[in-house]
């Protein structure tokens, strides 16, 4: 089978490896080396998308990362991809490609009648059209023109593909390997700099690989090679192709996306598929190129127009002819060596020249070669409807504003050149106010913010010779600065042909009565008309005129688009293009897939997971965990074909009853050890520490210095200056972070340490009625009545031969001690408690039960401290001393915190006795009422109380106490609940706290 | 990121500090009286400047140092760090 538009030699293809593929369900066939684009143009294929508005058939425009219009759906390596771009993709084996945003087919797209219904999208018609009714956006509006204005479809399968990210330090980041980018790297990586060079495109040389030039009797492209070769057997160099740096952020970070194997047909288990490098270099080199804009004209995005550069690079790179009959229509030299390139492959383009006739050497050679150049001439409109055949060409009046002669010419294709726009993304984003550029029509950098340097095309030099001298001295001099190193370069001799100055023309005009869309942003649909409306309309800031047409704003950044934009703008509102000034520039510079974004951070990886020494005996008795920030934690055990509720009640009951484990290693716990700890924690607690004697434990409670409760936990004397805390496992990093803030910086003259031991020791909670005689056998030489170890008691004692930790305290309000033991040994401490425990009824109780016994006791927790409640709020206040000062003390004083009617703490009981609240209801008086109905409270935490066999809830509640005895409605819009209520004590389960001393 | 220099470590990635807020709040001494409005300034009222900003960070993923850095809050520029003790000029 053979390529119809396939050159018999030309190009830097492996023409030894054939690789099929299919388009649209053909099988076809490019090689090794093609991009998806080169390959369909080879087999003749130009139709490969439709637009995004109107459904206008597209086809490709650009060779690389320039490209508007080909995006498709592509199925390789296992992947569905959407929004691929067709000129930057390499083929790989079994490919298969599809056209998006058309339906049935690219063909035949029902789609494309937008186009005959214009008035329906006209510029802001996001805006205008589908305002009204109302009630018409949701199951209208809306989802008719996600239908319609749609790219292609996220895969819902699981990405199975490995992403890795990377830190990466350097002297000198270069950006681009085109000429001025590898002088760059080379003179600094002479002077010994840690140098990354980066390259998006697999092959590098930029513009060396396709302008016709030589370097010190080289060819571009060997010159290129020569120089890569060196760079490469460098150590202290990294050179990556397929890798585009894409965003510049603060403090010289910039970060690059290296698409690692998406062009492999095989690779190793381990080998990821794309990477972000995450760089911080000292010094960066902005070698970034430029890109060629088009001209506009009527019809301009017919397939088989194409940007003039794509269309040699297409040639020279990849041996492909985008066309038998080409029409060049330019506004400069450059487009003169597309057309001898087409010469030299015996093809017979015509150029037509916007300038008068005049000389220069291109032009001049061109001549000599016969080809036919037609001065003052321009491209009027393209005709052909799913490809161009043919083209009607003007020849322009002297004001170039009329035409002297308009006649049809036959042409496949047409090759346009605008100019060149500099590449200033990165400069832009780096915080460099750009500056415009008269002589190039172009914006180009100014001031440096960071430590970027733009050299080459990216800084507006356009020539060969400067763009390499721009960049050896620029890279030696930035890199002498770091290494204090200076080799002598010798600039190598250069051989390149002269340009003559381009035509400022960018648009041409429409001969009367004649009125075909002529597009500024192909990607977005955006027509010349478009934004006459939007000026016509009163939008005059560029940022609105682009927010209100969609001008720039697809994922081609409007790379093709902008200073065509920018030049409109300027003529209708009779300004000059930096009067107008540009839009933002935004990372990522092209798309980049969200698996490369969040890298290894997924599943399992997402965060590390945090388990307890006991965690695989919870696993084999068949714990169900539930995460607690980054730890995971039994939520309940398990029995039979038991639910959540039937197990928590079970283990929560059997708390009451007999006795229970818990696993309390979550905790957070801080050792404070020196002579002022004492004086510390009575500031940092709102009760009375200096009296605590060595042995006891005591509850603590500490605010925050607005006065809202911040944690509370028990902290222990384990001897004169050695004090133990404990804080709930949410806060543990915050309170820790609280006391370092206060020791180091408000109170430095305090002689306290602070550490972290969360993770010394393994911690397990024995409450219920038999846990002292639990406990009495755990440590059988150890006096354990009430005398000898008294609630709020503490002991050191040897567990089974382990040294350990007995703290009596409780948050079931049962009976209850807390064992600690070095988390090594909490294994061991667990399977000794099962086994000790079973004559007692032990069994191990979750989080779940945990939380109903609390509940019941009415003991506040993370949802009743929710940063909205002073001490008062929850009944604490008897723990806020009144005569000593603490953090936070200063602000109880407030008139809000101090009225009678605030929301605090109350019961809730259902009046059925059997509906539970659900959590985060509302509490009103009339469930009927009008809304906004007034809230009175809400719920904060509910259970089912095992000891009075009832559900019952916790509230916060306004005017609190003063509410009990009265009825109300819990209002769960939400769980579609109305539940009534009776408020009582919070207190509903021993309120005089007898069990825990008994 | 930023690129934050530790006076104690060197220079290390944003990602390793916590941001702590204006580092010119003095709090009031402990046990001594202060005026509610003395109080009130030193709890909730900060300035929000457009530029240099002397500011507390901690390096939570390093040393665990409440450090000061004075940033411009516009372009990020940090111009100095120092250790708490350290005055900033
Ligand atoms: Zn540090």
């Amino acid at each position: 089978m053979s390529q119809p538009f396939r050159l018999n030699k030309e190009g830097l293809i492996n023409r030894n490896k054939k690789i099929s593929f299919t388009f649209n369900g053909k099988k076809l066939f490019g090689y090794e080396g093609d991009t998806i684009a080169s390959a369909l143009i080879a087999n003749g294929i130009h139709l490969v998308g439709r637009s995004f508005k109107y459904h206008r058939p597209r086809g490709f425009f650009g060779a690389g990362v320039e490209e508007p219009n080909a995006k498709l759906q592509v199925e390789f390596n296992g992947h569905s991809e959407p929004n691929v771009n067709a000129t930057e993709m390499e083929l790989v084996e079994g490919l298969s490609a599809t056209s998006q945003n058309c339906w049935p087919s690219v063909n035949f797209d029902i789609g494309a009648i937008n186009n005959f219904l214009k008035m329906f999208f006209p510029a802001g018609f996001y805006y205008k059209t589908f305002m009204w009714p109302k009630s018409f956006w949701y199951k209208i509006y809306e989802p008719f023109i996600r239908k319609a204005a749609g790219l292609g479809v996220a895969s819902i399968e699981k990405d199975k593909e490995r992403y890795e990210h990377k830190f990466e330090y350097c002297d000198l980041l270069v950006t681009g390997s085109g000429p001025s980018g590898l002088a760059s790297a080379y003179a600094a990586a002479k002077n010994g700099a840690k140098v990354i060079l980066a390259e998006d495109k697999p092959r590098f040389g930029g513009t060396l690989l396709t302008d016709d030039v030589s370097i010190d009797n080289l060819s571009g492209k060997d010159w290129a090679e020569k120089i890569i070769n060196e760079l490469k057997s460098m150590p202290n160099v990294t050179v990556k192709n397929r890798s585009q740096v894409f965003g510049y952020y603060d403090h010289n970070m910039l970060v690059m996306f290296e698409r690692v194997s998406d062009h492999l047909e095989k690779k190793s288990k381990f080998t990821p598929r794309q990477r972000l490098w995450y760089i911080r270099a000292k010094e960066t080199i902005l070698s970034t190129g430029s890109i060629e804009r088009p001209i506009v004209f009527g019809n301009n995005d017919t397939p088989g127009i194409f940007l003039s550069a794509a269309a040699k690079e297409y040639m020279k790179v990849y041996g492909v002819l985008v066309g038998k009959k080409p029409l060049i229509f330019t506004n400069n030299d450059s487009a003169y060596e597309t057309a001898l390139e087409f010469k030299k492959n015996n093809v017979e383009p015509i150029i037509l020249d916007t300038r008068e006739e005049h000389s220069s050497e291109l032009i001049d050679e061109a001549k000599s070669k016969g080809i036919d150049i037609r001065f003052s001439h321009g491209v009027i409109v393209a005709n052909g409807y799913k490809k161009v055949k043919s083209a009607k060409i003007g020849k322009l009046n002297k004001d170039k504003n009329s035409f002297e002669k308009i006649e049809t010419v036959d042409c496949d294709c047409i090759c346009v050149s605008g100019f060149w726009t500099p590449s200033v993304h990165l400069a832009s984003q780096s915080g460099n106010k750009l500056k415009y550029e008269e002589k190039i029509d172009a914006f180009i950098p100014d001031k440096k913010k960071q430590h970027e340097t733009s050299v080459g095309a990216a800084n507006g030099s356009f020539t060969l010779e400067e763009s390499l001298k721009n960049g050896f001295e620029n890279g030696s001099n930035l890199s002498a600065k770091i290494t204090d190193t200076k080799t002598e370069i010798t600039i190598p001799n250069v051989n390149e042909k002269k340009y003559g100055a381009h035509d400022k023309f960018w648009c041409m005009p429409l001969p009367k009565n004649e009125n075909p869309k002529r597009f500024v942003d192909f990607q977005n649909d955006v027509s010349v008309s478009d934004i006459e409306i939007a000026l016509r309309e009163g939008y005059r800031s560029i940022e609105h005129v682009k927010r209100y047409t969609t001008l720039g704003m697809a994922t081609d950044q409007g790379r093709t688009s902008n200073l065509n934009g920018l030049q409109l703008v300027s003529n209708i509102e009779n300004k000059i293009v930096p009067e107008v000034g540009h839009t933002t520039f935004r990372p990522p510079f092209t798309p980049i897939t969200i698996g490369t974004i969040v890298g290894r951070e997924v599943g399992m990886e997402y965060m590390p997971t945090r388990k307890t020494p006991m965690h695989e005996w919870h696993e084999k008795n068949n714990a169900v965990f539930v995460d607690a920030g980054a730890w995971k934690r039994p939520r309940f055990y398990k029995q039979g074909s038991e639910t959540l509720f039937e197990a928590s009640k079970r283990e929560a009951k059997n708390v009451r009853e007999n006795v229970g484990i818990c696993d309390v290693t979550t905790l957070g716990k801080i050792d404070i050890k020196g002579p002022d700890a004492a004086e510390f924690l009575n500031r940092v607690y709102t009760n009375a520490w200096m009296k605590l004697p060595v042995g006891k434990a005591r509850y603590g409670l500490m605010l925050r210095e607005d006065g809202i409760v911040m944690d509370d936990g028990t902290t222990t004397r384990i001897s004169e200056n050695h004090y133990h805390m404990t804080t709930t496992t949410a806060q543990a990093a915050n309170v820790l972070s609280h006391l370092e803030y206060y020791l180091q910086i408000v109170w430095p003259e305090l002689n306290v340490n602070v550490v972290s031991t969360t993770e010394q020791w393994a911690g397990a909670a024995i409450a219920g009625p038999k846990s002292r005689e639990m406990l009495s056998k755990l440590y059988p030489d150890l006096d354990v009545s009430n005398e000898a170890l008294p609630f709020m008691g503490y002991k050191e004692a040897e567990f089974f031969g382990v040294p350990s930790r007995i703290f009596r305290i409780s948050f079931s309000g049962e009976l209850a001690y807390e064992i600690n033991v070095k988390s090594d040994h909490g294994m061991f401490m667990w399977e000794k408690m099962m086994e000790v425990g079973k004559e007692f009824g032990n069994q191990p109780y979750g989080t779940e039960a945990l939380s109903t016994l609390r509940i019941e006791m009415g003991h506040v927790a993370g949802p009743e401290l929710d940063g909205r409640t002073i001490p008062s709020d929850v009944s604490l206040n008897g723990l806020v001393s009144k005569k000593k000062d603490f953090i936070g003390k200063n602000s109880l004083g407030r008139e809000a915190f101090n009225v009678e009617s605030r929301q605090k703490i109350v019961g809730l009981i259902p009046i059925d006795r059997k509906s539970s609240i659900p959590e985060g209801s509302h509490i009103v008086q009339d469930q009927n009422a009008k809304l906004p109905n007034p809230k009175l409270g809400h719920v904060s935490s509910s259970c089912w109380s095992v000891e009075n066999n009832n559900p019952f809830s916790l509230a916060i509640m306004k005017d609190g106490k003063n509410m009990i005895g009265k009825k109300f409605f819990a209002v769960s819009p939400l769980k579609n609940k109305s539940i009534e209520v009776e408020v009582i004590s919070s207190h509903y389960v021993d309120p005089e706290g007898k069990r825990v001393r008994s | 990121m930023l690129y934050i220099k530790c006076p104690y470590c060197g220079l290390r990635a944003q990602k390793e500090f916590s941001y702590g807020g204006d580092a010119t709040v003095k709090r009031p001494n402990i046990n001594e009286e202060v005026s509610s409005e003395d109080w009130d300034n030193f709890v909730y009222m900060r300035k929000s400047p457009r530029g240099k900003h002397i500011e507390l960070w901690q390096h939570i993923a390093g040393c665990r140092q409440w450090i000061k850095v004075q940033r411009d809050t516009a372009t990020h520029e940090i111009f100095q760090t120092a250790k708490v003790t350290e005055e900033i000029r």
